[in-house]
């Protein structure tokens, strides 16, 4: 079980980073899905895998621990997807309305972040836009 | 327990939703309630000054459970010089927001801020690493919202580049963080301190790996080459506040880094001298990098923002011995460094806003009040690059003295002086072309009041509820207190080197804490009366 689960985790982490490289906001926002799916699971897998054992504590007297599994990690796994599910619906949005304000769905700047336009540009929103698309 | 340790957290936490709920329409409102937040959490981080300033360290249990197991918040010297530091720059720059008019170019502004500000003290306050991770997020979403705050395509694109970039950063500190939870199974700090202190040499492996896990999260956030790469194109696109309060930000990341490898991983723990190792050279290049950039660059938005990268480089090199000459400076040159580096943004805000927004750094001619803006621009160069009398200089002066005995201590001087020449050069060729040589220019007939009515060419304004154009920053609202925020940070660089004394001594028992572990187990685990 554990190599299947390791083994698992890698991949998608691989799958995930190959993605985040890619130059398209479509690619990147797939592939941190991706990596934060591969992290929750990897979260999940912290506290040691046991099959059918319950987190929380139940009955009174003495508590074998090998009894239970870690309940902690579960938590955090929680914490961890309802923040990347909620980052991911933001990058979502933003290259959403970088594609909108920008016209193309690159992740890198355009060229007139680095290369110093003609003053009339500058002074001419529309002229810039067009440029831009 | 005292409960005004949660405050700075709770107050903004409170007051940033009621401004959404209540007075969404109403700026004059969501101004007064912002800058009432903002003060009441700078007073509450003066109460707590004084406090940590007698040397215990505080410690707050959330729902009074006891330490390994409920989420502790812990005030020391160091987390409370923190707080202040923010909501010192918070405050003033807030004000400089209302008063350049950026806050009615987009919406909830001040929420934002007051969010902003809630991660960030509570990322400076928290004793729990999974905390830790918590108000980083809280206060990356919070500055999400400010950066493209106002909107525009190439803020959003720069955005769109923080926001992927953060959030590789962030799956890697969920990745960090549970590696060091496998080995350790804990995540308070200081019961991960005790632990890996007690831990046997040869099952490790996965505790440094873990280690450095971290080391590279909290360098993402300070922009530690090669992890900076997401620092230019925010900054330079971000709006000028906002620029200025992210000055604090990437201090976060050096906070953390200190915070972990004195609290958790000590030089004398096994993972040995690592952190030094991989800090020292990176940030040499980190200050190296910076300074070229200055010099290098045409647009005056990423002169700034290479700038504090350069300022990120100094402060890592005395950061990373981690002894308490070390700290001590580094502390010093941190808190200048975050003033001057903010005061930097707002006056190349002011400069972009007076040339009709335009940042590159071309001839156009002089702009209004230009000898009050190129005189604010001249003592904020001077505090950046480091020249007598302001702190700047104090605090390379330090750095050197703490490097003297250094095995890498030539290459640190050289490196830290060549630089600072470097970046004389940089500043000294950019004044000269925004302030000198456009005097060599006819000035455009009418051109002010021409500007006064054309929309901002990077940014696209958007409105607020009235329908009436949004004129040119300047006019729009009222200058004397752009002034006068711009002022009061370049002022408090001022205040740094006149009281560098008292203030240096302050940092040396800071530092003296920091490499005392003994007392933060002392008080977060053993005295723990009344918890459940």
């Amino acid at each position: 079980m554990e190599f299947l689960v390791a083994s698992a985790i890698g991949a998608t982490t691989a799958a995930g980073i190959y993605l985040i490289l890619r130059l398209r906001t479509f690619a990147v926002v797939l592939g941190m899905t991706m990596l934060t799916y591969a992290i929750n699971a990897f979260l999940f897998t912290t506290g040691r895998l046991v099959v059918n054992m319950p987190p929380i504590l139940h009955g009174h007297g003495e508590v074998n621990v090998a009894d239970y599994t870690d309940p902690l990690p579960q938590a955090l796994v929680l914490t961890a997807i309802v923040i990347s599910f909620g980052m991911t619906a933001v990058v979502v949005m933003m290259a959403l309305g970088a594609f909108i304000e920008g016209g193309d769905d690159h992740i890198n700047m355009p060229e007139n972040d680095r290369i110093m336009p003609p003053l009339k540009t500058i002074d001419d929103p529309k002229q810039t836009e067009d440029e831009t698309a | 327990m005292n409960h005004l340790l949660i405050a700075p957290v709770l107050i903004p936490a409170i007051l940033g939703p009621l401004m959404i709920l209540w007075m969404r329409h109403d700026l004059l409102q969501q101004r007064v309630f912002g800058v009432i937040g903002s003060l009441l959490t700078l007073a509450v981080a003066v109460k707590l000054s004084a406090m940590a300033a007698g040397g215990d360290v505080y410690v707050y249990r959330l729902g009074n459970w006891s330490a390994p197991f409920g989420i502790v918040l812990m005030l020391d010297r160091l987390s409370a010089l923190m707080l202040l530091l923010t909501s010192v720059l918070a405050v003033i720059v807030q004000l400089y927001g209302i008063g350049s008019g950026w806050d009615r170019k987009g919406w909830h502004f001040h929420s934002l801020w007051l969010f902003q500000l809630m991660g960030l003290n509570g990322a400076f306050l928290t004793g729990d690493a999974f905390n830790l991770f918590v108000f980083f997020e809280v206060l990356l979403i919070a500055s999400y919202g400010l950066m493209i705050h106002g909107g525009g395509p190439m803020r959003l694109r720069a955005g769109v580049q923080y926001i992927s970039y953060n959030l590789a950063g962030s799956a890697l500190f969920l990745a960090a963080l549970g590696t060091l939870y496998a080995v350790t199974g804990t995540l308070n700090m200081a019961d991960m301190a005790e632990r890996v202190a007690q831990m046997p040499t040869e099952d490790t492996a996965l505790l440094r790996t873990g280690a450095v896990l971290l080391l590279l999260v909290f360098a993402i956030k300070a922009a530690i080459v090669p992890l900076h790469f997401w620092l230019p194109s925010t900054y330079a696109n971000a709006p000028g506040p906002v620029a200025a309060l992210f000055a604090i930000m990437s201090k976060v990341g050096v906070y953390a880094i200190i915070r972990f490898f004195t609290l958790v991983f000590p030089q004398d723990s096994v993972i040995e001298t690592i952190a030094t190792d991989l800090i020292l050279p990176a940030a040499l290049i980190t200050l190296t990098l910076g300074q070229i950039g200055v010099l290098g660059t045409r647009s005056l938005a990423r002169l700034a923002a290479f700038a504090a990268i350069a300022s990120i480089g100094t402060l890592m090199i005395s950061v990373a011995r981690f002894d308490a000459q070390g700290l001590t400076a580094g502390l010093y040159y941190m808190i200048h460094s975050t003033l001057a580096g903010a005061a930097l943004f707002l006056v190349v805000d002011l400069i972009a806003a007076r040339r009709g927004g335009d940042f590159w750094l071309r001839l156009r001619p002089a702009i209004r009040n230009t000898g009050l803006v190129s005189a604010l621009f001249f003592v904020a160069g001077i505090a950046v690059v480091g020249l007598p009398p302001l702190s700047g200089f104090l605090g390379k002066l330090m750095i050197l003295d703490a490097t003297r005995d250094d095995p890498w201590m030539a290459a640190i001087w050289a490196t830290i002086l060549i630089t600072s020449l470097i970046a004389l050069v940089g500043f000294g060729r950019a004044g000269s072309i925004l302030f000198w040589k456009s005097h060599e220019m006819d000035p455009e007939p009418g051109n002010d009041t021409d500007e006064g009515q054309r929309p901002q060419p990077g940014p696209i304004p958007t409105k607020l509820e009235t329908d009436e154009p949004i004129q040119d920053v300047d006019d729009s609202a009222a200058p004397w207190l752009s002034f006068t925020a711009t002022g009061m940070l370049l002022a408090g660089t001022v205040a740094l080197a006149l009281f560098a004394g008292p203030l240096t001594r302050y940092l040396q028992d800071t530092a003296d804490q920091l490499t005392n572990p003994q007392l933060y187990y002392e008080s977060v685990l053993r005295q723990q009366e009344g918890s459940r």
